[in-house]
């Protein structure tokens, strides 16, 4: 049941382009062409850059910034923590759409409606209440025996975070990295709203909008799909185990 | 990592200090706390930035009748009452509480039967079957959405299923019928969550303390007084995390209908996000737009809270 359209859509992207499709067909012979033309079309020289670069840029930074709030709130107890905690996890249940809304007029006054720097900024934003969920969880678990006995060897804070705690935190870490690659790769009406320009958007974004071109041309679709779908089918594959652990702990922002 | 309570479950709140640990290490240490505001600060200023100040913008010009261009005017209640007025407005709410019963109610009952026909028979190739039932949640919903386009289409495979079991007669268009769209569509989510369900359910049957079978049976209870009573209750967690996560994507819809009907036919499927967008960015009704958003964050909210408290631990 859950393979069928996968088996579907593969079949069909082996067809020729243009070629009528009824249902499941196994093609004459496999064309591999479709592949390349689906990517000139489609434009995804200039879509994957855009995925690629945004991704590469939000995980490291929302990570980051993620991990040194988590610490700030669960360790340090900074004041006001709880406050904070309650400020961050409320904006899981934020609908995207009372954001896009707002976000891109104030984007358009300052400029930054467009471009990558706004897109990344946003979700960063958009992220931010999970990740500092997660870190806060994950250090507020760490057995305080070890924050305790670096604090008497006289380490600071920051110490503290390099040297005791980021070494046991790789996982958390690397579950959130994968959650972050998934959710920025995935990000669809954010990219839609915020790029007019086609050359900036990302593969699904430009993928919603090939649609529109291509619509019975199904061979050529699929494998615009097939393309979209591979880089993150492939990171799935490699980091299946930080995947199942990132959601089943209640991921719930995509 | 330990079992923590998703945030979607658990009110937040700050861990308890285990066995009083925290409150006996001394007074807190006041420079220490200030400098470590430097740590929360770039979350806090990105957060505030790009997520809550536009979110409470969205708000004020849910007030206002505005373009987009021209200044804008103050509208009061009306882009509000417009919404209980408008019936494309109040049917595309509908719809997506509509959808709540493919995303979520048949999903976790499809992953509460599996779990009651699998439990403890499954122990090898388990890894296998994760990987494959957790596929359509990792997936871009755009590919998704084209994808089942493709499947219920006029000579798709779901037409071409039906006939080679005899139902030649019922096939159409799917997502192109007036009153059946809504359900296809419904359908596809109902496909890309199932999997999700079972793998948590199952997960979560597997720490139930075989102990309590095992008293159960003492009790005469049957097969499905067990599964009442014990694996339901046991897993009584991951229902709610399964109901939080596939309630918000029954609410946030728009990337699979933007692909798929396009809010069609004829306003059929419309759904809040897509008539947000619509109103925003084609027809300049930034007013309209921004109070629909506002109504769809509150139900949001309010859907979350009931699974929460529906799903709530009676004990505690």
């Amino acid at each position: 049941m859950v393979l069928v359209p996968f088996a579907g859509i593969v079949l069909a992207a082996l067809h020729p382009s243009g070629s009528q499709l009824d249902g499941l067909s196994i093609p004459d012979r496999w064309s591999w062409e479709t592949f390349a033309l689906a990517w000139e079309r489609g434009n995804f020289t200039n879509l994957m850059r855009s995925s690629v670069l945004i991704a590469l840029f939000v995980v490291p930074l929302a990570v980051a910034m993620a991990t040194l709030a988590g610490f700030g709130l669960a360790i340090l107890k900074v004041w006001g923590h709880r406050t904070l905690s309650f400020g961050f996890v409320m904006g899981l249940t934020l609908p995207i759409e009372v954001i896009v809304v707002a976000l891109y007029f104030n984007l358009r006054e300052v400029g930054l409606t467009n471009s990558y720097v706004g897109v990344i900024l946003a979700e960063a934003a958009l992220f931010m209440p999970f990740g500092v969920y997660w870190m806060q969880t994950h250090f507020s678990n760490v057995p305080e025996e070890l924050v305790e006995a670096a604090r008497i060897d006289g380490a600071r804070d920051l110490v503290v975070l390099a040297r005791v705690l980021l070494p046991i935190s790789w996982p958390a870490v690397t579950t959130l990295s994968v959650l972050y690659f998934m959710w920025s790769w995935n990000q669809f009406m954010l990219v839609l709203v915020m790029m007019q320009d086609p050359d900036r958007r990302t593969a699904p974004s430009g993928l919603g909008l090939f649609v529109g071109q291509y619509t019975t041309d199904i061979p050529l679709l699929a494998a615009a799909c097939l393309i979209v779908i591979a880089p993150i089918v492939v990171v799935y594959l490699i980091f299946q185990r930080s995947f199942v652990s990132g959601i089943t702990q209640g991921a719930i922002k995509g | 990592m330990a079992r923590e309570l998703s945030p979607a479950v658990s009110p937040p709140r700050a861990a308890p200090a285990r066995g009083g640990g925290r409150a006996a290490a001394g007074p807190p240490r006041r420079r220490g706390r200030a400098r470590g505001w430097l740590y929360v600060l770039p979350a806090l200023a990105v957060y505030l930035g790009f997520a809550i100040w536009p979110a409470l913008n969205t708000l004020r010009l849910s007030f206002l009748t505005w373009d987009g261009i021209l200044p804008p005017v103050w509208a009061g209640f009306s882009n509000y009452i417009k919404i209980f007025r408008d019936s494309a407005l109040y049917e595309a709410i509908l719809h997506s509480l509509a959808l709540i019963v493919f995303f979520s109610v048949i999903p976790i009952a499809v992953g509460l039967l599996m779990t009651a026909l699998l439990m403890g028979k499954v122990r090898r190739g388990m890894t296998f079957f994760r990987i494959i039932f957790f596929l359509p949640q990792v997936l871009p919903l755009v590919a998704v959405g084209i994808t089942w386009r493709w499947l219920y289409g006029e000579s798709g495979v779901v037409n071409q299923f039906l006939d080679l079991v005899g139902l030649g007669s019922i096939t159409r268009a799917w997502l192109g019928d007036y009153g059946l769209a809504l359900i296809a569509l419904g359908l596809i989510g109902t496909w890309v969550m199932s999997g999700l369900c079972m793998m948590l359910f199952l997960a979560g049957a597997q720490k139930i303390d075989p102990s309590l079978y095992e008293a159960a049976r003492l009790d005469g209870a049957g097969a499905f007084r067990q599964f009442r009573h014990v694996t339901v209750p046991g897993v009584r967690r991951e229902i709610t995390v399964a109901g939080v996560i596939t309630t918000i994507a029954a609410l946030a819809s728009f990337d699979l209908v933007f692909v798929t009907t396009n809010g069609g036919p004829a306003g059929q499927t419309n759904v809040p996000g897509l008539l947000v967008y619509r109103l925003a960015f084609n027809e300049g009704d930034i007013g309209g737009a921004s109070a629909l958003a506002v109504v769809l964050t509150v139900i949001v909210v309010a859907v979350v809270s009931a699974v929460r408290y529906f799903t709530r631990d009676d004990q505690s």
